[in-house]
Protein backbone atom coordinates (compact mmCIF):
# COMPACT_ATOMS: atom_id res chain seq x y z
CA UNK A 1 0.00 0.00 0.00
CA UNK A 2 1.40 3.42 -0.94
CA UNK A 3 0.32 6.64 0.38
CA UNK A 4 0.71 9.82 -1.56
CA UNK A 5 -0.35 12.73 -0.12
CA UNK A 6 -1.29 16.79 -1.50
CA UNK A 7 0.46 18.69 -2.94
CA UNK A 8 0.86 15.57 -5.49
CA UNK A 9 4.15 15.88 -7.36
CA UNK A 10 4.91 14.70 -10.78
CA UNK A 11 7.93 12.78 -9.47
CA UNK A 12 6.01 10.41 -7.30
CA UNK A 13 3.57 10.00 -10.07
CA UNK A 14 6.02 9.12 -12.50
CA UNK A 15 6.78 5.88 -9.72
CA UNK A 16 4.07 4.63 -9.28
CA UNK A 17 2.68 1.29 -11.77
CA UNK A 18 0.43 -0.85 -12.58
CA UNK A 19 -1.36 -2.53 -9.91
CA UNK A 20 0.15 -0.12 -7.54
CA UNK A 21 -2.42 0.44 -4.23
CA UNK A 22 -2.83 3.82 -3.41
CA UNK A 23 -4.27 5.99 -0.89
CA UNK A 24 -4.59 9.68 -1.41
CA UNK A 25 -4.80 12.33 0.94
CA UNK A 26 -5.68 15.71 0.19
CA UNK A 27 -7.49 18.27 -2.78
CA UNK A 28 -9.60 16.35 -5.59
CA UNK A 29 -11.29 17.93 -8.08
CA UNK A 30 -14.57 16.21 -9.80
CA UNK A 31 -14.80 16.74 -13.27
CA UNK A 32 -17.11 14.86 -15.50
CA UNK A 33 -18.62 14.62 -18.85
CA UNK A 34 -19.62 18.73 -18.64
CA UNK A 35 -16.32 19.71 -17.34
CA UNK A 36 -14.32 17.91 -20.28
CA UNK A 37 -16.14 19.04 -22.87
CA UNK A 38 -16.02 22.90 -21.68
CA UNK A 39 -12.15 22.69 -21.40
CA UNK A 40 -12.35 20.91 -24.89
CA UNK A 41 -13.88 24.02 -26.36
CA UNK A 42 -10.96 25.88 -25.09
CA UNK A 43 -12.94 28.12 -21.80
CA UNK A 44 -10.13 27.85 -19.16
CA UNK A 45 -10.38 26.05 -15.87
CA UNK A 46 -11.96 28.55 -12.97
CA UNK A 47 -9.08 26.94 -11.16
CA UNK A 48 -5.54 26.05 -11.84
CA UNK A 49 -5.26 21.89 -12.97
CA UNK A 50 -1.72 22.22 -12.39
CA UNK A 51 -0.47 19.45 -10.69
CA UNK A 52 -3.98 18.44 -9.63
CA UNK A 53 -5.65 15.06 -10.31
CA UNK A 54 -9.78 14.67 -11.47
CA UNK A 55 -12.07 12.75 -10.39
CA UNK A 56 -14.82 11.56 -12.87
CA UNK A 57 -17.41 11.91 -10.08
CA UNK A 58 -20.92 13.08 -10.04
CA UNK A 59 -21.16 13.29 -6.31
CA UNK A 60 -24.52 13.53 -4.13
CA UNK A 61 -24.29 16.91 -2.20
CA UNK A 62 -26.32 17.81 0.45
CA UNK A 63 -26.32 21.58 0.59
CA UNK A 64 -26.95 23.93 3.70
CA UNK A 65 -26.71 27.40 1.95
CA UNK A 66 -27.03 29.25 4.65
CA UNK A 67 -23.93 28.32 6.51
CA UNK A 68 -22.32 27.48 3.18
CA UNK A 69 -21.67 24.21 4.27
CA UNK A 70 -22.00 20.89 2.22
CA UNK A 71 -21.87 17.51 2.91
CA UNK A 72 -21.22 14.50 0.28
CA UNK A 73 -23.40 11.71 0.77
CA UNK A 74 -22.24 9.44 -1.87
CA UNK A 75 -19.50 10.30 -4.17
CA UNK A 76 -18.82 6.49 -6.29
CA UNK A 77 -16.74 6.63 -9.53
CA UNK A 78 -18.41 7.12 -12.96
CA UNK A 79 -17.48 5.36 -16.13
CA UNK A 80 -14.34 7.21 -17.34
CA UNK A 81 -14.52 6.33 -21.29
CA UNK A 82 -16.80 8.65 -22.07
CA UNK A 83 -13.89 11.35 -21.51
CA UNK A 84 -11.71 9.27 -23.89
CA UNK A 85 -11.82 11.67 -26.87
CA UNK A 86 -11.13 14.80 -24.27
CA UNK A 87 -8.76 13.38 -21.54
CA UNK A 88 -5.31 13.39 -23.33
CA UNK A 89 -5.74 17.31 -24.26
CA UNK A 90 -6.59 17.91 -20.74
CA UNK A 91 -3.55 16.61 -19.66
CA UNK A 92 -1.37 18.43 -22.17
CA UNK A 93 -2.99 21.93 -21.59
CA UNK A 94 -3.59 21.87 -17.90
CA UNK A 95 -0.73 20.03 -16.62
CA UNK A 96 -3.08 17.54 -14.44
CA UNK A 97 -1.18 14.54 -12.81
CA UNK A 98 -4.21 11.97 -13.30
CA UNK A 99 -7.75 10.92 -13.24
CA UNK A 100 -9.79 8.97 -10.86
CA UNK A 101 -12.17 6.79 -12.17
CA UNK A 102 -13.70 3.31 -13.00
CA UNK A 103 -13.55 0.68 -16.25
CA UNK A 104 -10.43 2.53 -17.62
CA UNK A 105 -9.50 4.11 -20.44
CA UNK A 106 -8.19 3.52 -23.92
CA UNK A 107 -5.53 4.15 -26.14
CA UNK A 108 -5.45 8.09 -26.15
CA UNK A 109 -5.07 8.32 -22.95
CA UNK A 110 -2.79 5.67 -22.18
CA UNK A 111 -0.69 7.43 -24.65
CA UNK A 112 -1.39 11.14 -22.91
CA UNK A 113 -0.35 8.92 -19.35
CA UNK A 114 3.29 7.99 -21.27
CA UNK A 115 3.28 11.00 -22.98
CA UNK A 116 2.68 13.69 -20.15
CA UNK A 117 3.67 11.48 -17.05
CA UNK A 118 0.03 11.00 -15.51
CA UNK A 119 -1.42 7.72 -14.26
CA UNK A 120 -5.34 6.65 -14.51
CA UNK A 121 -6.65 5.47 -10.87
CA UNK A 122 -9.41 3.03 -10.65
CA UNK A 123 -11.77 3.34 -7.44
CA UNK A 124 -13.85 0.65 -6.39
CA UNK A 125 -17.34 0.79 -8.42
CA UNK A 126 -20.39 1.19 -6.44
CA UNK A 127 -18.37 1.61 -3.44
CA UNK A 128 -20.50 4.83 -2.13
CA UNK A 129 -20.54 4.77 1.42
CA UNK A 130 -16.79 3.92 2.03
CA UNK A 131 -15.81 6.32 -0.37
CA UNK A 132 -18.36 9.46 0.86
CA UNK A 133 -16.92 8.92 4.31
CA UNK A 134 -13.22 9.20 2.86
CA UNK A 135 -13.78 12.91 1.96
CA UNK A 136 -13.86 14.83 4.37
CA UNK A 137 -14.61 17.90 3.13
CA UNK A 138 -15.89 20.20 0.17
CA UNK A 139 -13.72 23.11 -0.03
CA UNK A 140 -14.56 25.00 -2.88
CA UNK A 141 -17.29 24.47 -5.86
CA UNK A 142 -17.02 26.20 -9.74
CA UNK A 143 -19.12 25.86 -12.47
CA UNK A 144 -21.98 25.67 -10.57
CA UNK A 145 -23.81 26.09 -13.94
CA UNK A 146 -23.34 23.07 -14.77
CA UNK A 147 -25.17 21.44 -12.53
CA UNK A 148 -24.66 19.62 -9.21
CA UNK A 149 -23.41 16.52 -10.37
CA UNK A 150 -21.37 17.88 -13.47
CA UNK A 151 -19.84 20.71 -11.45
CA UNK A 152 -16.11 20.65 -10.52
CA UNK A 153 -16.28 20.11 -6.72
CA UNK A 154 -12.60 20.45 -4.58
CA UNK A 155 -13.09 17.84 -2.02
CA UNK A 156 -10.56 17.66 0.85
CA UNK A 157 -9.78 13.27 0.79
CA UNK A 158 -8.57 11.15 3.28
CA UNK A 159 -6.76 8.13 2.76
CA UNK A 160 -9.25 7.78 -0.60
CA UNK A 161 -8.22 4.02 -2.14
CA UNK A 162 -7.68 3.58 -5.34
CA UNK A 163 -5.18 1.22 -7.79
CA UNK A 164 -3.55 2.31 -10.40
CA UNK A 165 -4.46 0.78 -13.75
CA UNK A 166 -2.92 2.82 -16.16
CA UNK A 167 0.29 3.77 -15.36
CA UNK A 168 3.10 6.53 -17.30
CA UNK A 169 4.92 3.67 -18.47
CA UNK A 170 2.59 2.53 -21.28
CA UNK A 171 0.88 -0.13 -18.64
CA UNK A 172 -2.61 -0.72 -18.85
CA UNK A 173 -3.99 -3.52 -16.38
CA UNK A 174 -7.23 -2.74 -18.84
CA UNK A 175 -5.29 -4.27 -21.97
CA UNK A 176 -3.54 -7.14 -20.24
CA UNK A 177 -6.40 -8.37 -18.35
CA UNK A 178 -8.30 -8.00 -21.88
CA UNK A 179 -5.57 -9.89 -23.91
CA UNK A 180 -5.31 -12.96 -21.05
CA UNK A 181 -9.08 -13.18 -20.95
CA UNK A 182 -9.78 -13.80 -24.50
CA UNK A 183 -6.70 -16.16 -24.78
CA UNK A 184 -7.53 -18.09 -22.04
CA UNK A 185 -11.42 -17.98 -23.71
CA UNK A 186 -10.27 -19.48 -27.02
CA UNK A 187 -8.44 -22.40 -24.78
CA UNK A 188 -11.85 -23.03 -22.76
CA UNK A 189 -14.72 -22.74 -25.74
CA UNK B 1 -65.85 7.36 36.50
CA UNK B 2 -66.53 11.09 35.50
CA UNK B 3 -67.85 12.60 32.51
CA UNK B 4 -64.67 13.20 31.60
CA UNK B 5 -62.29 10.37 32.12
CA UNK B 6 -65.22 8.75 30.00
CA UNK B 7 -65.23 11.01 26.76
CA UNK B 8 -61.45 10.96 26.68
CA UNK B 9 -61.95 6.78 26.82
CA UNK B 10 -64.14 7.26 23.83
CA UNK B 11 -61.88 8.96 22.12
CA UNK B 12 -59.07 6.52 22.76
CA UNK B 13 -61.61 3.97 20.92
CA UNK B 14 -62.27 5.83 18.41
CA UNK B 15 -58.52 6.58 17.63
CA UNK B 16 -58.07 2.70 17.28
CA UNK B 17 -60.85 1.80 15.20
CA UNK B 18 -59.68 5.17 12.92
CA UNK B 19 -56.29 3.28 12.97
CA UNK B 20 -57.47 0.19 12.25
CA UNK B 21 -59.79 1.15 9.44
CA UNK B 22 -57.30 2.87 7.39
CA UNK B 23 -54.32 0.05 8.11
CA UNK B 24 -54.73 -1.94 4.66
CA UNK B 25 -53.55 0.62 2.34
CA UNK B 26 -51.74 2.90 4.68
CA UNK B 27 -49.65 -0.83 6.10
CA UNK B 28 -48.97 -1.72 2.45
CA UNK B 29 -47.14 1.81 2.41
CA UNK B 30 -45.32 1.47 4.93
CA UNK B 31 -44.45 -1.91 3.96
CA UNK B 32 -43.54 -0.86 0.80
CA UNK B 33 -41.62 1.85 2.13
CA UNK B 34 -39.15 -0.69 4.07
CA UNK B 35 -39.27 -3.01 1.20
CA UNK B 36 -37.94 -0.27 -0.74
CA UNK B 37 -35.63 1.52 2.42
CA UNK B 38 -33.83 -2.66 3.37
CA UNK B 39 -33.46 -3.40 -0.48
CA UNK B 40 -31.39 -0.56 -1.34
CA UNK B 41 -29.53 -0.63 1.69
CA UNK B 42 -28.93 -3.92 2.93
CA UNK B 43 -27.62 -6.89 0.70
CA UNK B 44 -29.18 -9.93 1.11
CA UNK B 45 -27.31 -12.47 2.72
CA UNK B 46 -27.30 -15.21 -0.06
CA UNK B 47 -25.77 -12.18 -1.55
CA UNK B 48 -23.48 -11.67 1.25
CA UNK B 49 -22.21 -15.00 2.07
CA UNK B 50 -20.43 -15.42 -1.44
CA UNK B 51 -18.46 -11.82 -1.45
CA UNK B 52 -17.42 -13.49 1.55
CA UNK B 53 -16.35 -16.42 -0.03
CA UNK B 54 -14.77 -14.62 -2.67
CA UNK B 55 -12.62 -12.36 -0.62
CA UNK B 56 -10.97 -15.39 0.85
CA UNK B 57 -9.91 -16.76 -2.03
CA UNK B 58 -8.35 -14.11 -3.74
CA UNK B 59 -4.75 -14.03 -3.34
CA UNK B 60 -3.81 -12.13 -0.08
CA UNK B 61 -2.42 -8.44 -1.07
CA UNK B 62 -3.53 -8.46 -4.33
CA UNK B 63 -5.88 -5.43 -5.93
CA UNK B 64 -8.53 -8.06 -6.26
CA UNK B 65 -8.48 -8.55 -2.20
CA UNK B 66 -8.27 -5.04 -1.74
CA UNK B 67 -11.66 -4.45 -4.55
CA UNK B 68 -13.77 -6.94 -2.27
CA UNK B 69 -12.81 -5.57 1.07
CA UNK B 70 -13.17 -2.59 -0.07
CA UNK B 71 -16.47 -3.71 -1.45
CA UNK B 72 -17.02 -5.41 2.53
CA UNK B 73 -16.77 -2.36 4.16
CA UNK B 74 -19.42 -0.67 1.92
CA UNK B 75 -22.19 -3.44 2.58
CA UNK B 76 -21.52 -3.09 6.48
CA UNK B 77 -21.64 0.83 6.28
CA UNK B 78 -24.32 0.84 4.15
CA UNK B 79 -26.74 -0.97 6.39
CA UNK B 80 -25.14 0.53 9.85
CA UNK B 81 -26.07 4.01 8.13
CA UNK B 82 -28.92 3.03 6.58
CA UNK B 83 -28.00 4.81 3.18
CA UNK B 84 -28.01 3.54 -0.14
CA UNK B 85 -24.98 0.67 -0.52
CA UNK B 86 -24.61 2.28 -4.29
CA UNK B 87 -25.11 5.68 -5.46
CA UNK B 88 -26.80 4.19 -8.59
CA UNK B 89 -30.25 3.04 -7.22
CA UNK B 90 -31.10 1.94 -10.32
CA UNK B 91 -34.13 0.96 -12.41
CA UNK B 92 -37.00 0.14 -9.79
CA UNK B 93 -38.39 -3.24 -11.13
CA UNK B 94 -40.65 -4.87 -8.70
CA UNK B 95 -42.51 -8.31 -8.97
CA UNK B 96 -45.69 -8.87 -7.36
CA UNK B 97 -47.40 -12.67 -7.16
CA UNK B 98 -51.29 -12.25 -5.73
CA UNK B 99 -54.44 -14.02 -5.86
CA UNK B 100 -57.24 -14.12 -8.06
CA UNK B 101 -58.99 -10.67 -7.79
CA UNK B 102 -55.86 -8.60 -6.35
CA UNK B 103 -56.83 -4.82 -7.49
CA UNK B 104 -53.19 -3.89 -9.85
CA UNK B 105 -54.08 -0.20 -10.09
CA UNK B 106 -55.01 0.70 -6.57
CA UNK B 107 -51.50 -1.45 -5.87
CA UNK B 108 -49.79 0.37 -8.43
CA UNK B 109 -50.85 3.51 -6.91
CA UNK B 110 -49.93 2.73 -3.96
CA UNK B 111 -46.61 1.92 -4.99
CA UNK B 112 -46.06 4.98 -6.77
CA UNK B 113 -46.09 6.56 -3.41
CA UNK B 114 -43.82 4.48 -1.92
CA UNK B 115 -41.38 5.12 -4.56
CA UNK B 116 -42.22 9.09 -4.64
CA UNK B 117 -41.52 8.89 -0.43
CA UNK B 118 -38.47 6.82 -0.93
CA UNK B 119 -36.85 9.17 -3.19
CA UNK B 120 -37.71 12.02 -1.23
CA UNK B 121 -36.02 11.02 1.91
CA UNK B 122 -33.10 9.51 -0.57
CA UNK B 123 -32.71 5.59 -0.44
CA UNK B 124 -33.40 6.10 -4.00
CA UNK B 125 -31.62 8.31 -6.17
CA UNK B 126 -33.44 10.52 -8.62
CA UNK B 127 -32.69 8.17 -11.49
CA UNK B 128 -35.40 8.47 -14.18
CA UNK B 129 -35.16 10.65 -17.06
CA UNK B 130 -37.88 12.02 -19.82
CA UNK B 131 -35.90 10.00 -22.59
CA UNK B 132 -36.57 12.64 -25.39
CA UNK B 133 -36.04 15.94 -22.51
CA UNK B 134 -33.57 14.64 -20.69
CA UNK B 135 -35.25 15.96 -18.19
CA UNK B 136 -34.75 14.36 -14.77
CA UNK B 137 -37.73 15.89 -12.25
CA UNK B 138 -40.19 12.75 -12.10
CA UNK B 139 -38.94 11.73 -8.98
CA UNK B 140 -38.80 8.21 -10.48
CA UNK B 141 -42.28 8.01 -11.73
CA UNK B 142 -42.76 8.16 -15.27
CA UNK B 143 -43.44 5.52 -18.13
CA UNK B 144 -42.15 2.32 -17.34
CA UNK B 145 -40.83 3.28 -13.88
CA UNK B 146 -41.34 2.07 -11.62
CA UNK B 147 -41.00 -1.60 -13.31
CA UNK B 148 -44.22 -3.54 -12.22
CA UNK B 149 -44.71 -7.12 -13.46
CA UNK B 150 -48.08 -8.71 -12.23
CA UNK B 151 -48.39 -12.73 -11.30
CA UNK B 152 -51.37 -14.00 -10.66
CA UNK B 153 -51.01 -17.33 -8.41
CA UNK B 154 -53.65 -19.90 -6.78
CA UNK B 155 -52.35 -18.76 -3.10
CA UNK B 156 -54.27 -16.45 -0.91
CA UNK B 157 -50.78 -14.85 -0.33
CA UNK B 158 -49.50 -11.26 -1.84
CA UNK B 159 -45.70 -11.79 -2.43
CA UNK B 160 -44.09 -9.03 -3.56
CA UNK B 161 -40.13 -8.55 -4.94
CA UNK B 162 -38.31 -5.96 -5.36
CA UNK B 163 -35.01 -5.49 -7.48
CA UNK B 164 -32.99 -2.24 -7.68
CA UNK B 165 -30.97 -2.99 -10.75
CA UNK B 166 -28.14 0.02 -11.90
CA UNK B 167 -27.22 1.08 -15.19
CA UNK B 168 -23.49 0.26 -15.09
CA UNK B 169 -24.41 -3.62 -15.01
CA UNK B 170 -27.60 -2.98 -17.00
CA UNK B 171 -25.85 -1.74 -19.87
CA UNK B 172 -23.37 -4.91 -20.26
CA UNK B 173 -26.85 -6.74 -21.06
CA UNK B 174 -25.99 -8.86 -24.09
CA UNK B 175 -28.97 -10.61 -26.49
CA UNK B 176 -27.87 -13.55 -28.88
CA UNK B 177 -29.91 -14.92 -32.29
CA UNK B 178 -28.60 -18.00 -32.52
CA UNK B 179 -26.70 -19.42 -34.48
CA UNK B 180 -24.19 -16.79 -33.57
CA UNK B 181 -21.27 -17.71 -36.46
CA UNK B 182 -18.95 -15.25 -34.86
CA UNK B 183 -17.76 -17.96 -31.89
CA UNK B 184 -19.57 -20.73 -34.38
CA UNK B 185 -22.16 -21.05 -31.13
CA UNK B 186 -24.65 -23.40 -32.61
CA UNK B 187 -28.58 -24.16 -31.29
CA UNK B 188 -28.05 -26.04 -28.26
CA UNK B 189 -26.00 -25.85 -24.94
CA UNK B 190 -22.84 -25.63 -26.43
CA UNK B 191 -23.49 -22.88 -28.46
CA UNK B 192 -25.35 -21.39 -25.23
CA UNK B 193 -22.06 -21.88 -23.39
CA UNK B 194 -20.60 -20.08 -25.96
CA UNK B 195 -22.01 -16.95 -26.30
CA UNK B 196 -23.04 -16.55 -22.19
CA UNK B 197 -18.67 -16.76 -21.94
CA UNK B 198 -17.51 -14.15 -24.50
CA UNK B 199 -20.67 -11.80 -22.99
CA UNK B 200 -18.46 -12.15 -19.69
CA UNK B 201 -15.57 -11.59 -21.58
CA UNK B 202 -17.05 -8.36 -23.33
CA UNK B 203 -18.64 -6.90 -19.62
CA UNK B 204 -14.99 -6.97 -18.07
CA UNK B 205 -14.04 -3.81 -16.47
CA UNK B 206 -17.72 -2.61 -16.54
CA UNK B 207 -21.04 -3.15 -14.68
CA UNK B 208 -18.83 -3.58 -11.41
CA UNK B 209 -17.93 -7.02 -10.85
CA UNK B 210 -17.88 -9.85 -9.77
CA UNK B 211 -21.67 -10.27 -10.63
CA UNK B 212 -24.16 -12.72 -11.47
CA UNK B 213 -25.96 -13.64 -14.59
CA UNK B 214 -29.68 -13.77 -14.83
CA UNK B 215 -30.40 -15.74 -18.06
CA UNK B 216 -33.37 -16.70 -20.63
CA UNK B 217 -33.06 -19.65 -23.44
CA UNK B 218 -36.30 -19.05 -26.10
CA UNK B 219 -38.91 -16.46 -25.73
CA UNK B 220 -38.82 -13.87 -27.93
CA UNK B 221 -36.52 -10.54 -27.36
CA UNK B 222 -38.82 -9.06 -25.21
CA UNK B 223 -39.88 -11.82 -22.74
CA UNK B 224 -36.27 -13.41 -22.63
CA UNK B 225 -34.88 -10.00 -21.17
CA UNK B 226 -37.72 -10.41 -18.65
CA UNK B 227 -37.03 -13.73 -17.92
CA UNK B 228 -33.61 -13.16 -17.64
CA UNK B 229 -34.29 -10.78 -14.92
CA UNK B 230 -36.84 -12.97 -13.21
CA UNK B 231 -33.72 -15.57 -13.17
CA UNK B 232 -32.06 -13.43 -10.68
CA UNK B 233 -34.80 -13.33 -7.89
CA UNK B 234 -33.73 -17.03 -7.56
CA UNK B 235 -31.74 -17.80 -4.25
CA UNK B 236 -27.94 -17.75 -5.08
CA UNK B 237 -27.55 -21.33 -3.39
CA UNK B 238 -31.20 -23.07 -5.08
CA UNK B 239 -30.89 -25.83 -7.63
CA UNK B 240 -31.65 -25.62 -10.78
CA UNK B 241 -34.59 -28.52 -11.15
CA UNK B 242 -33.31 -29.31 -15.05
CA UNK B 243 -30.39 -30.98 -15.00
CA UNK B 244 -28.74 -29.77 -18.22
CA UNK B 245 -29.25 -26.39 -16.71
CA UNK B 246 -28.05 -27.41 -13.28
CA UNK B 247 -24.72 -28.50 -15.13
CA UNK B 248 -24.24 -25.54 -17.26
CA UNK B 249 -24.89 -23.08 -14.64
CA UNK B 250 -22.24 -24.66 -12.54
CA UNK B 251 -20.10 -25.01 -15.59
CA UNK B 252 -20.43 -20.96 -16.21
CA UNK B 253 -19.55 -19.86 -13.00
CA UNK B 254 -16.59 -22.45 -12.97
CA UNK B 255 -15.22 -21.60 -16.49
CA UNK B 256 -15.82 -17.76 -16.10
CA UNK B 257 -13.59 -17.66 -12.51
CA UNK B 258 -10.87 -19.36 -15.00
CA UNK B 259 -11.08 -16.36 -17.40
CA UNK B 260 -9.07 -14.25 -14.49
CA UNK B 261 -10.60 -11.29 -15.11
CA UNK B 262 -11.73 -10.65 -11.51
CA UNK B 263 -13.01 -7.72 -9.22
CA UNK B 264 -13.70 -4.80 -10.84
CA UNK B 265 -11.61 -6.24 -14.10
CA UNK B 266 -8.72 -5.66 -11.80
CA UNK B 267 -7.12 -9.68 -12.70
CA UNK B 268 -8.36 -12.43 -10.28
CA UNK B 269 -10.25 -15.34 -8.96
CA UNK B 270 -13.50 -14.24 -9.03
CA UNK B 271 -15.25 -13.04 -12.18
CA UNK B 272 -18.22 -14.50 -11.58
CA UNK B 273 -20.74 -14.77 -8.22
CA UNK B 274 -23.30 -17.25 -9.76
CA UNK B 275 -25.49 -17.99 -12.73
CA UNK B 276 -29.29 -18.85 -12.80
CA UNK B 277 -30.33 -19.78 -16.49
CA UNK B 278 -33.97 -20.43 -17.57
CA UNK B 279 -35.72 -21.49 -20.65
CA UNK B 280 -38.93 -20.04 -22.43
CA UNK B 281 -40.61 -21.52 -25.28
CA UNK B 282 -39.22 -19.94 -28.71
CA UNK B 283 -40.63 -19.93 -32.38
CA UNK B 284 -38.94 -22.61 -34.67
CA UNK B 285 -37.25 -19.66 -36.49
CA UNK B 286 -36.00 -17.94 -33.67
CA UNK B 287 -33.46 -19.08 -30.66
CA UNK B 288 -32.39 -16.05 -28.67
CA UNK B 289 -30.14 -16.36 -25.45
CA UNK B 290 -30.81 -13.19 -23.49
CA UNK B 291 -28.32 -12.62 -21.13
CA UNK B 292 -29.12 -9.67 -17.60
CA UNK B 293 -25.89 -9.31 -15.64
CA UNK B 294 -26.11 -7.95 -11.74
CA UNK B 295 -23.19 -6.05 -10.50
CA UNK B 296 -21.82 -6.82 -6.83
CA UNK B 297 -24.33 -4.77 -5.62
CA UNK B 298 -27.14 -7.03 -6.35
CA UNK B 299 -29.71 -5.23 -4.44
CA UNK B 300 -33.47 -7.45 -4.02
CA UNK B 301 -35.74 -8.22 -1.36
CA UNK B 302 -38.79 -9.62 -1.05
CA UNK B 303 -41.73 -9.89 1.26
CA UNK B 304 -44.84 -12.08 2.19
CA UNK B 305 -47.33 -9.90 2.98
CA UNK B 306 -50.23 -10.84 6.08
CA UNK B 307 -53.66 -9.92 4.98
CA UNK B 308 -53.54 -7.08 7.10
CA UNK B 309 -50.37 -5.70 4.37
CA UNK B 310 -48.23 -5.77 6.74
CA UNK B 311 -44.40 -7.77 6.16
CA UNK B 312 -45.45 -11.76 7.45
CA UNK B 313 -41.49 -12.69 6.51
CA UNK B 314 -38.67 -11.63 4.42
CA UNK B 315 -38.32 -13.39 1.58
CA UNK B 316 -34.28 -13.48 1.09
S1 LIG C 1 -22.83 -1.31 -11.84
FE1 LIG C 1 -23.76 -1.67 -9.86
S2 LIG C 1 -22.21 -1.23 -8.30
FE2 LIG C 1 -21.53 -0.36 -10.26
S3 LIG C 1 -22.20 1.76 -10.19
FE3 LIG C 1 -23.78 0.60 -11.26
S4 LIG C 1 -25.26 -0.04 -9.68
FE4 LIG C 1 -23.38 0.64 -8.65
Amino acid sequence: MKKIDYPFKREQIRELKVGDMVLLSGTLLTGRDAVHKRLHEGVKPPVSLENQIIYHCGPVVIEDAKNKKYEVKAAGPTTSIREEPYQWEVMRDYGILGVIGKGGMGAKTLKGCQEYGCVYFHAIGGAAQVLAERIKSVKNVYWRDLGSPEAIWELEVEDFPVVVTMDSHGGSLHDEVQSSSEAKLKELL
Amino acid sequence: MTRKKKAAKKKVVKKKAATKKKSADQNLSESLLELIRTTSTVLPDDIQRVILKALKKEEKKSSAEYALQIIKANIELAKKKSQPICQDTGTILFFVSHPVGFDQGKFTKTCHKAVLAATKIGYLRQNSVDSLTGKNDSMNIGPGHPSIHFHEHKKKSIEIRLMLKGGGCENVGAQYAMPYTGLNAGRDLDGVRKVILDAIVKAQGKGCGPGVLGICIGGDRGSGFIESKEQLLRPLDDKNPEPSLKKLERDITETANKLGIGPMGFGGTTTLLGCKIGVLNRLPASYFVSISYMCWAYRRQGVLLKSNSTVSKWLY
